[in-house]
Parts: structure tokens; sequence; C-alpha cells
């Protein structure tokens, strides 16, 4: 006859279960200080394509991506200080996909920032976004020694928004990522404007955060994966001593850094997109620092899909990829030699096969 | 008795003309003309290829091709037959893409030869032509337009 009353053997069972959660869970975090004792870290998750079926039918395979998303970073300990959504959280703009991608979004405890996304915006010019995620599509705010910029880089020239006979076709063409038909992204003057203003106030030691949905710098024209004004925004931000870009639109990871700006990439809850090399018929740029993401079985429903953590140690970004089919990455700065790396596979010996895309 | 002498003048003739008007001939000489019909035609049906490659409604959910697979990159048709995880075997790539008729496109399979299977094949196919030296030294385009012979019409998601 066993010793063990059921309570302690219930009790035991619950422990085990919370343990092996724990151990597929992303609870890995190491809290880094940043300045005056101020550490904290952030949650970002992005690229969530919330796309209709009919009535109230989703696609279900992105709808999976967010919500486990969600699930996963309402679970982090230490808390995260807010979350942001990198953009694209609805496909093709439509009230139903935004007001579905933020019922899943208002389940996270945290406050959330919102980015804007060409998905979210080519409908009705970013109206309902602006409703939804209760702010403006260009922002900026102060926490705990940082300033954070939020831009709107999906911005495009007034000929590409006009040339569309009805909303609905300029927002199926600006959502065809290989659309040859589409139009570059922009910041724009007004924005810049407004940048250089807000910028005007900041120290020059003080770190700068800036989101964007699109790159800003110019990676690979096709896709959008650029901003047309990316050396005019790069301009404004380069008398500052730390400045970091986050950026969503490219589905995979990305990072690079140009004088004193650290870009880096966020990866999409929805599905992972190719490397511009692996389309031959057109010349890009993807920035050499870069080891690209694990391609481990591409389209396995979840493969190279998650979301990001980002730790902000000395003004500067360390993004944790907490990928839900693939080996977590992080990259972080790296204050040796003054770049962003990752932090097992930047020295070409240690890189694995799946991260060859071709 | 020659064999001329006991065939039909009337045959002689037609042998006669069938040799003259036939050389060079047979079956391994075509011309420039023929080559360029040809590879119309192959890009007519490469082209019908991309328009369901953007096509939301080819499977169920709205969800194309193209979402995932921009210019059809990622699919490697020069890597085919292979080994594929999802299916557990070697695949050609038209079962590999039924694969994702069914189960990202939430849709229905195609037979190997239906016409729409052998044009999503060609387009898949087309964009991994060998790239120009012209293309890859001129850098990304001054506009997004312009990419190549083969004009590719616009996304069409499925209506609501």
């Amino acid at each position: 006859m066993s010793t063990q009353s059921p309570t302690s053997r219930r009790r035991f069972l619950r422990r085990a279960g919370a343990v092996a959660a724990a151990s597929v869970l992303p609870m890995s975090l190491i809290e880094l200080a940043w300045g005056k004792g101020r550490n904290f870290t952030i949650g970002y998750i992005s690229d969530s394509h919330i796309q209709q079926i009919r009535g109230t039918e989703f696609v279900r395979n992105w709808d999976r991506g967010l919500i486990r998303a969600v699930a996963e970073t309402n679970l982090l300990n230490p808390k995260p200080d807010f979350v942001v959504f990198g953009g694209d959280l609805a496909q093709l703009g439509k009230k139903a996909e935004l007001d579905h991608g933020m019922e899943m979004l208002a389940k996270l405890n945290y406050r959330v920032y919102g980015v804007m996304g060409e998905h979210d915006y080519y409908l009705d010019s970013g109206q309902y976004w602006e409703k939804v995620f209760g702010h403006k599509q260009w922002y900026s705010f102060d926490h705990k020694g940082v300033h954070f910029i939020v831009l709107n880089s999906i911005l495009t020239y007034d000929e590409g928004n006009r040339k569309w006979p009805t909303d609905e076709q300029r927002m199926l063409e600006m959502a065809g990522l290989d659309n040859p038909n589409g139009s570059p992204f922009i910041v724009g003057e007004a924005q810049r404007a407004w940048l250089a203003k807000d910028l005007a106030r900041v120290r020059k030691d003080t770190p700068i955060v800036v989101f964007s949905h699109s790159p800003l710098q110019k990676i690979f024209k096709n896709w959008n994966f650029w901003t047309d004004d990316a050396d005019e925004v790069q301009a404004l931000l380069a008398p500052f001593d730390q400045v970091n870009v986050v950026y969503g639109h490219v589905h995979q990871i990305q990072y690079n850094q140009i004088g004193n700006i650290a870009f880096t990439s966020v990866m999409a809850t929805a599905w992972p997109w190719p490397y511009p090399q692996s389309y031959a018929q057109a010349a890009s740029r993807l920035p050499k620092l870069t080891v690209q993401m694990n391609r481990a079985d591409p389209f396995f429903e979840r493969d190279a899909t998650g979301w990001q953590l980002v730790d902000l140690d000395s003004g500067r970004t360390a993004l944790r990829y907490n990928l839900y089919n693939n080996t977590n990455r992080t990259v972080a700065w790296n204050p040796a030699t003054k770049q962003p790396e990752d932090a097992a596979y930047q020295a070409a010996a240690t890189r694995i096969a799946p991260q060859t895309h071709y | 008795m020659s064999l001329t002498h006991r065939l039909p003048a009337r045959l002689v003739l037609a042998f006669a003309l069938a040799f003259t008007a036939a050389t060079p001939a047979a079956a391994d000489e075509f011309t420039a003309a023929d080559v360029q019909r040809w590879q119309a035609q192959y890009e007519a049906v490469a082209q019908q290829g991309r328009a369901l490659w953007t096509d939301g409604n080819l499977g169920k959910n709205g969800v194309a091709c193209a979402q995932c697979h921009p210019n059809a990159a990622n699919v490697h048709p020069e890597t085919y037959p292979k080994f594929q995880t999802q299916l557990g075997r070697v695949v050609s790539l038209w079962e590999m893409v039924n694969w994702c008729l069914q189960n990202p496109l939430e849709g229905d399979k195609l037979a190997a030869d239906d016409p729409k299977m052998v044009a999503l094949l060609s387009y898949a196919t087309w964009e991994r032509r060998p790239a120009s030296t012209e293309a890859a030294a001129r850098g990304p385009p001054a506009a997004v337009s312009g990419r190549g012979p083969l004009p590719p019409p616009a996304c069409r998601a499925a209506p609501p």
C-alpha cells in the first residue's frame, strides 16, 4: 500500500505540471540593469495579420499565433513595463479584423502601445486603428529615462495614395508584398518636421528607442523592406549617442548598425518571410551583420514565428526572440564591438545549416 | 529492270519533292521562331500561374500563396523531388503545393495535370529563371514597377 496520501500526490502532480510548463515557457530572462537602477523590459508582439474569412470566421492559423503571444507575455516574470504591438494587426484593415485582433490584445495584463502597419492603414488611412488603440499614429513618451518615439513609417506619396479607384482596391494593392503596382513607404515631410521638433528637447546622451513598422533603412525595395526617406530620418537621429530602432514588417530576424543607430527587427506571430536574396531577380542589401533566422521546417504551422522580450541594457536594446517552433535567439548590443550581435551564432563557425536561405 | 521503272511516275515525283522540301528535315531542327512561340506559350501559362498565386480564392480561407511566398520565393522548384517533412516521404513539387492548398489555404487538392496546377508550377519555376547580370548590376529598381517581361496582376483576396 502506498504511503503517499492522495492529497500529496495531487500536490506533487500539480507541482510537476508547473515545472513542465515552466520549462517550455520562455522564462529564462535575465534582468539587466539600466542606468541608475531603473532596469525594465518591454514585450514586443508584431505582424499578426488577423484575416477575416466571412462574418465571425477568421483564419485560424494567424489567430493562434497572436493568442499564444498574448498568453506567454502574460506569464512573464518579472513583468514587462509595457507591450508594443509592432503593426499589421489586420490583414486588410477591416473593422472586423481590428476588432477581433484587439479583442485578443485586450487580454494582455499590460499597457499596449501600437505601431501602424500598412495592413492596418490603407483602407481608411488608419482612422479605425486610431480608435481601437486610443492614440495617434505617431507620438513619443518618456519612460524611466528612455525617450521612446513611435513613427508611422508606412505612409506613401500622394500619387501612390490617389491612383486607386476605391479604398478597398488601394488596401488590396498595398497588402501585396511583391505587388509591382505598390508604392514605396515614407515617413514623410510632416512627420519628419514633428520628429525634429520632438528631438530638439531631448539631451544628446538620453537613450532613444524608435519603433517603426518598416525598416528605417533601405534593404529591398521590391518587398518594401525599405523606407524611401530613411536617410533623412537617420540624419535626424544621428546626433544622439544611443539610438535603437526596433521594426516589424519583415517577418524575419534582421539587425544592423549605422553610425550610432542600432537596428533590430522582430518576428511575426503569423508567418515568416523569405530573405530578399532568395529572390534572385532583383538586387537586395541585407545587412552583413545579420545571421539569418533558423529555417527549421518551412511552413510547419508555427515555424519561424514568435514574439520578443526587449531588455534595455545601458540604453541599448537586447532582443530575446521567443520562437514557437525554433531555438530561441538573442540579439543584443555588444559594447566591445559597438553593434548588435547574436548571442550564440555571430561567429561564422557557430552557425547551423537551417540559417542558410537560398 | 530498275526500281524506278517498276514504280509509277507520280510516286517517283513525290519522293523527289519530299527529299527536296525536307532538306534539312526531320525532328532535330527547329527555328528561332519556334523557340519564341514555345517560350510565349510557357510565359502565358506562367502568367496564369501568377494570377492564381496571388488569388485569395484558390483556397477556401482567403489566404493566397503569395502571402508567405512573395515572388514564389522559398519554394525551390529545382530541389524536387525530395523528402518533405510535412508528408514524410519523397514527393514532387505538385504534392507539396497540394499540402499548402489543404493546410495554410484550407482548400482542396488539385490533380497533378490540372491546368491550374501546371500554371502554379510554371510560375514558381519562372521566378527561378537565371537572373540577368544586367538586373543584378542595376540594383534595386528606381520604382517598384518594371521587373521583367511578366506583368503580375494585382493581388486578389477573397471577397468578404
